[in-house]
């Protein structure tokens, strides 16, 4: 976004906090008096996947990385709320469906998620570590482009047979369900239970929002967008942009995971299918639509494509598959902006277009009028 | 990524002797790549993320074409492109709109779509219109009763005939790539537009029909490997989204625009997943104590699933290593 006038960059800031605290009052105070219960939680799940959203178009709006495994990390957070949930519902035992493939003794790895604050912090900061991980193995090799999709896709499938397959470990195809756990004494599948998740992912969700507005604002933001304009030009301006990578890769990481974990206890519970390769994609069309590069276009295009999707398949199951592939076509071939960013630079001209209106000329009618003209003539007379 | 609808085409041909099925996916796989490329693809060339997304794209609305396309839904797209075409073709013809003309073509737009959808749903009324062609379900492929033996080399030793026939189909693809690739004209020009586009242009090559020529080819060589994959096992419209990340993790190791390096990797990357799949690393390994817990490992890993675990963390181990795969590609620009 370029700022025309230097001047109005704080009032645009406090605009922008002022819009958001809004949105935000009013989803947790007015939309559950105007939406029912069952509408309330899809709404609910919808802006749990606009936070991933706003974590793809960290990497991919502004750093120009496009990961196809976000459902990695999204899952990782799932699984780690779930794991918590099955452990406080088990008490002093086990989880129940051990006993169903013969397993008497925790595996260590979970013993860690009986405390809710490790729990909490591990949501973030394991999806975080793994993706910085993995970004790292990656970036220092200079692998990017579509080699780092593929990897990020094959990881993906990766992590998905590890989960389907170890039944004695995290109960495999089945998943883990929440909706009978116990949070605080209170069935995690209560309607109170559920409202005040719904409560935490907008807030989640508008914290989010703060974070990757101060991440891409100034000088971090400057460098995120020269890693996707020019990688080059900036390895040989002294920047190592690897390690600015792997810093944002873990970031999104961290982002997906808060989500999963808000996404699993509004539905219900984590399958390995969060990791399916269609899912991760999905993710990716969001930011598409909306609108890359831009964090309100995240936020708006997953959760219109998550409405669309809902009342069509209610309605067409079978058409839904039609429009969601003619949307992948259309967003990158008609609509390269996605709606945020079409509506920003060129709907006005192409609707006049389109109509059939003169197109407005931007030229002068005296020389002497241009700004460019009157600034020199300031300046030769400064002299 | 779009090959795993391609692959799917391959279905539709196998009632046919095998021999008339392979030269007939290919050719069908090779024109739905060039009526893609030409419709999509040719305008996304530089942006490859973006192509990657519009090839998924394409490929969920060819699953879901197999799935459920029957004549009332065929019928409705003749209508769309039927009236959208003529439409266009009219107006431009008869009708001197000036300023308006783009706000013309789209209503015709909007109204040929509305029309052709409504027409296909309502002639979905009507059971033996609206029933799909193909199924959902995969379909079991009877391999010719020839390939259905084995061909036995001692007493004791014997293969199935239908993998010694992919096997010789592969040598031949491969050969016939080759052959094409670095012998033939256009193999030669495809090289030139690889190595240096505008050079290439200058010099007379028609780019334009190089990159459509080969992503012609390429979806060609996939409805092949498609036709060959049903001699293995059933086929469904998911059937390539299996093969698609193993296809890219070759290139990803073989290292890019190097034919030897595919052969190699997905030799390797095949026989390494089996070793571990199999659990033939455990047989392999002597029974002492002190290698117990290598054998503990080996025998966790020791499912086809987990062997892919393995075996992605071995690719990115040899990544850390060689970074442009077995073979790089050699030259001087700084974006390799």
């Amino acid at each position: 976004m370029i700022e025309t006038k230097p001047v109005g960059k704080k009032r645009r800031r406090t605009l922008e906090a002022g819009i958001v605290i809004g949105l935000t009052l009013l989803l947790i105070f007015v939309a559950p008096l105007l939406l029912s219960g069952f509408r309330l939680g899809l709404l609910g799940r919808f802006l749990a996947l606009a936070i991933v959203a706003l974590g793809v178009d960290l990497i991919w709006g502004y750093t120009g990385l496009l990961s196809l495994g976000q459902g990695i990390f999204f899952a990782l957070g799932g699984y780690a709320f779930a794991m918590h949930l099955q452990l406080n519902l088990a008490g002093d035992g086990i989880p129940e469906f051990f006993g169903l493939y013969g397993v008497s003794e925790l595996p260590w790895f979970w013993q860690p998620f009986y405390s809710l604050p490790v729990t909490l912090i591990a949501i973030v900061v394991l999806p975080g570590v793994v993706a910085g991980l993995l970004g790292y193995l990656v970036f220092r090799n200079r692998i990017r482009g579509v080699y780092f999709s593929i990897l990020t896709q094959a990881m993906l499938v990766v992590f998905f047979n590890f989960f389907n397959g170890q039944q004695k470990l995290i109960n495999g195809t089945n998943g883990l369900t929440t909706d009978t756990t116990l949070l605080f004494g209170q069935q995690v599948g209560s309607d109170r239970m559920q409202f005040a998740f719904y409560v935490a992912t907008v807030i989640t969700l508008a914290l989010t929002y703060g974070l990757c507005r101060w991440l891409t604002r100034g000088r971090f933001g400057r460098l995120l967008i020269a890693i996707r304009d020019d990688e080059n030009r900036l390895r040989f301006s002294g920047y190592n942009p690897a390690m600015f990578k792997v810093l944002v890769f873990a970031v999104a990481g961290g982002i997906a995971g808060a989500a999963g974990a808000l996404y699993t206890v509004q539905s219900s519970g984590i399958t390995p299918q969060y990791m399916s390769v269609a899912f991760s994609i999905e993710m990716v069309i969001w930011v598409a639509v909306g609108g890359r590069a831009t964090l309100g276009g995240a936020v708006l295009g997953a959760l219109v494509v998550n409405w669309a999707q809902a009342l069509l398949s209610e309605q067409f199951p079978e058409v839904w598959l039609f429009f969601q592939g003619a949307l992948f076509l259309l967003v990158v071939t008609v609509l390269p902006k996605g709606i945020v960013g079409w509506l920003r630079d060129d709907a006005v001209r192409q609707i006049r277009d389109l109509l059939g209106l003169q197109p407005q000329l931007s030229t002068y009618p005296d020389i002497e009028l241009d700004p460019d003209v009157k600034r020199e003539q300031r300046e030769l007379a400064g002299k | 990524m779009v090959q795993n609808g391609f692959k799917s085409f391959g279905d539709g041909a196998q009632d046919f002797y095998i021999f008339a099925a392979l030269p007939l996916s290919f050719v069908v796989a090779a024109l739905v790549g060039l009526l893609l490329e030409r419709s999509v693809i040719r305008l996304l060339y530089g942006r490859p993320l973006e192509t990657l997304l519009a090839t998924w794209g394409v490929s969920l609305i060819l699953q879901q074409f197999v799935r459920s396309v029957s004549w009332a839904m065929t019928f409705g797209i003749l209508a769309v492109c039927l009236l959208l075409f003529g439409g266009r073709a009219a107006l431009n013809k008869f009708a001197n709109l000036g300023p308006r003309q783009k706000l013309a073509n789209f209503v015709v737009l909007v109204l040929s779509a509305g029309i052709g959808i409504t027409l296909g749903r309502s002639l979905n009324g009507s059971d033996a219109l609206a029933k799909p062609w193909f199924s959902a379900r995969n379909v079991d492929v009877t391999a010719p009763s020839w390939l259905q033996d084995s061909i036995s080399v001692t007493d004791t030793l014997s293969f199935p005939a239908a993998r010694i026939f992919i096997i010789a189909l592969t040598i031949i693809c491969l050969v016939g790539t080759f052959w094409f690739l670095n012998k033939s004209a256009w193999g030669l020009r495809i090289r030139a537009v690889t190595q240096n586009r505008d050079m290439s242009a200058c010099l007379g090559i028609p780019t334009k029909r190089v990159d459509a020529l080969t992503f012609a080819l390429g979806s060609g060589l996939a409805g092949i490997a498609g036709c060959a994959v049903t001699l293995l096992g059933s086929v469904g419209p998911n059937l390539g989204s299996n093969y698609i990340v193993d296809a890219f993790m070759v290139v990803v190791v073989g290292g890019v625009g190097k034919l030897v390096g595919s052969i190699v990797a997905a030799l390797l990357i095949g026989i390494v997943s089996y070793i571990l799949g199999s659990g033939t690393l455990v047989l392999m390994l002597p029974s002492s104590e002190a290698l117990q817990p290598l054998i503990d490992m080996a025998t966790f890993f020791a499912t086809t699933s987990m062997a892919k675990v393995l075996v992605f963390a071995l690719i990115i181990a040899f990544l850390q290593v060689k970074p442009a795969g077995l073979f790089p590609q050699k030259g001087r620009s700084v974006e390799a």
